[in-house]
């Protein structure tokens, strides 16, 4: 079309290349837009629409009607406040451990491996190579009363006989922590391996030790990837339910195994939708807070 | 459900075992929930769908939703020898699948085209009692022809009349089985017959029970003495409850969980459990009497999964011709000989003694009246009841 017209009247072709040129941005931006419109807005609005209905009394099972019951979040809440404060907690401590076993390991792979490197990465990705249900299975293996981690702790003098990891809160904090492991570590390695070496010989230079060198140098430089990295394994943590359902007890459970519960087992799909959109927007609140202060929100 | 699958590798078995189980709440995660999800926004009505055509008499086919390892199967040829016999003696191709490991989840599953009655895919499903009283209720099943279905009265008596389906008008049993004590024979060599047994103070932490609320409350009501096929009241279900929070915060529960309590069996990190009789059956048989399974003395569960066919299906009467087929009596035999559960056509014992008098003899397979006299089906709830008893439940094993 735009080619016809450029022959019959050299005045309006400029103008419709234009036109299709402020075009291409939008037809680009297509897949993904009406991707995101398909599955996310207009589930979110089927949620939050869901989120305020009633179950008139005597109705079947899974008919709810349209009230406008904002009530429901603060019953939602009060009733699951428990497993929604463990949610964090146990998605925080997982944050943790997997930061504190990921640095060095990224920090090896990035500085010390030489040759390995590559092999390294790839082990690391490897356990995605499985099904995440059955490396989570694979743990109540390892952490089985009479496997080999208990029995090996079993042997000190001071632990008692009843002593057990699996279906504990420890064995869901391991769990989440395991299973976003490679989260953490791929970010923290693509930053650590960005860091110019002459920057940690300049330190060296001006007769910083090897610990204040990490502290002023490194650290701050790998900034970007541990922002990262802690949000990509804390925020699925926090939904997780796997981990807890496999791993933990009838005392661990958390916000993901509420929502679960609601939805397929009572049938309750108000309290459940509710659950969600509170999960969403403390997750997002946390987000924001945390971004805000770490002041890396240009790089994340 | 869990079938016979001592013909597979060990490996295959441990996977098997962990990851498809009956009830188990992980299955198929993320889609499930995203499809449960957006049938969540199609709830408004639900009161059965508009006559459907049946246009069995032009396409040949039927499309079956079951539960894993159901079905007689063979490991070496990859086919199910009975439906395959089906299949060249009526002439129509049955597409069989493995869908349901969850009665909830599949329901989240169909639910919604269920109701704008758009087509699930399939012309017979297999949901359990309480599900199927509820596909029943809501106008999600259609009756059967009896006139395509006349061995439907091979049916074993104390299934012939179920409280949802009184004369079994929609719906025929697939299965039946237990649910009780499970136990290992090395720890416990006295055996788990009582409650007070299986609450033992050496089972503290060693305990796993059963995560569906029929099964676990309904072995719990029987020992307060409650009959869990009476008009309980909420009182006395709330009772029940009552006794399994206090297990749980006594630490006696390590956990609730469906049927991978096998694997806390096998593991070593459960004594003794609440678990169905064709999972133990088949655990006593690969482990030398490892671990055994009794019916409480003060009364245990039976529970069926049941056919239906559903509101949506077009192939009415191949479905039936199906159904009708799976109750002869050889056939029925057949397939019992393979799944171990009890077998809902009673006539089947001789064919089955043909095959196995082992199993033919079995009080799993063909229970005696006796052992029937022991077990209860749970009732049927209310929709009410049904959604405040399953909220306590939840509530009560941590959800």
């Amino acid at each position: 079309m735009a080619f016809l017209h450029a022959v019959s009247t050299g005045k309006s072709a400029t103008k419709s290349v234009l036109k299709s040129r402020s075009l291409t941005p939008y037809l680009l931006l297509a897949p993904g837009l009406i991707w995101l419109v398909t599955f996310f807005i207009i589930p979110i609005f089927s949620l939050g629409s869901t989120s305020t209905m009633v179950r008139p009394d005597g109705a079947q099972i899974g008919v709810y009607v349209q009230e406008l019951r904002f009530a429901n979040y603060v019953d939602a809440f009060i009733a699951n406040q428990d497993q929604y404060i463990r949610s964090f907690v146990y998605a925080g401590l997982a944050t943790i451990l997997a930061l504190l076993i990921a640095y060095p390991l990224a920090y090896a792979i990035a500085f010390k491996a030489g040759k390995y490197r590559n092999i390294l990465l790839v082990l690391v990705i490897a356990p995605f190579f499985t099904s995440f249900l059955l490396r989570t299975i694979a743990w109540t293996q390892i952490l089985a009363d009479s496997g080999p981690v208990v029995s090996a702790i079993k042997v000190l003098p001071f632990v008692d006989e009843l002593f057990r990891i699996n279906n504990t809160s420890t064995a869901v904090v391991i769990g989440l922590a395991y299973n976003f492991l490679p989260f953490m570590t791929l970010p923290l390695y693509a930053s650590l391996e960005r860091i110019d070496p002459r920057t940690l010989e300049a330190a060296g230079d001006l007769y910083a030790n090897g610990l204040t060198t990490f502290r002023k140098v490194t650290l701050p430089l790998s900034m970007p990837g541990l922002v990262a990295g802690t949000l990509l394994t804390f925020i699925p943590a926090a939904g997780d339910y796997v981990n807890a359902a496999i791993l933990g007890n009838p005392g661990t459970k958390m916000i993901g195994n509420v929502i679960e519960s609601r939805f397929f087992a009572v049938v309750d799909y108000p309290t459940a939708a509710a659950l969600s959109f509170t999960l969403m927007a403390t997750i997002l609140i946390l987000v924001t807070v945390y971004i805000r202060r770490s002041g890396t929100d240009e790089l994340v | 459900m869990k079938k016979d699958i001592n013909s597979l590798s060990p490996e295959a078995r441990a996977i098997i075992r962990a990851q498809v189980s009956r009830r188990s709440v992980l299955a198929g995660v993320g889609a499930v929930s995203a499809a449960g999800l957006l049938a969540a926004c199609g709830t408004g009505s639900s009161t059965g769908a508009a006559a459907v055509v049946d246009v069995s008499d032009t396409e040949k086919i039927v499309r079956w939703a079951n539960w894993p390892l159901y079905l007689d199967f063979n490991e070496d040829t990859k086919v199910y020898p009975t439906l395959a016999a089906f299949e060249s003696q009526s002439g129509l191709k049955v597409t069989y699948e493995e869908a349901i490991d969850d009665n909830n989840t599949f329901y989240g599953k169909v639910q919604g085209q269920l109701s704008i009655g758009s087509d699930i895919g399939y012309d017979i499903v297999t949901p359990t009692d309480w599900m199927a009283a509820r596909f029943i209720e809501q106008g999600y099943a259609q009756k059967l022809d009896p006139a395509n279905v006349p061995n439907k009265s091979n049916i074993r008596q104390v299934l012939s009349d179920v409280g949802y389906d009184k004369g079994r008008q929609y719906s025929l049993t697939w299965q039946s089985g237990f649910a009780g004590f499970g136990w290992n024979t090395q720890k416990l060599p006295k055996g788990v017959r009582t409650m007070d047994q299986l609450f033992a103070p050496a089972n503290k932490g060693k305990v796993v029970v059963l995560s569906e609320l029929r099964d676990t409350v309904g072995v719990i009501m029987l020992y307060q003495g409650v009959d869990p096929a009476s008009n309980f009241t909420e009182d006395q279900f709330m009772n029940a409850i009552d006794f399994l929070k206090g297990k749980i915060a006594d630490g006696f529960i390590r956990q609730v969980k469906g049927n991978s309590y096998a694997e806390d069996l096998k593991r070593g990190d459960a004594n003794a459990v609440i678990g169905w009789s064709g999972d133990i059956f088949i655990l006593k048989s690969e482990s030398d009497g490892k671990f055994d399974f009794a019916i409480p003395e003060s009364g245990g569960t039976l529970w069926s999964d049941n056919m239906l066919i559903p509101s949506t299906s077009t192939h009415k009467k191949n479905a039936e011709k199906l159904m009708n087929y799976y109750y002869e009596p050889a056939v029925a035999a057949e397939v019992a000989a393979y799944v171990n559960y009890i077998c809902p056509v009673e006539a089947a014992q001789p064919e089955l003694e043909k095959i196995d008098p082992a199993l033919a003899s079995s009080p799993f397979i063909f229970p005696d009246a006796a052992t029937l006299a022991k077990v209860k089906v749970f009732r049927s709830l209310s929709a009410d009841e049904s959604t405040k008893f399953q909220t306590a439940f939840d509530e009560a094993i941590g959800n």
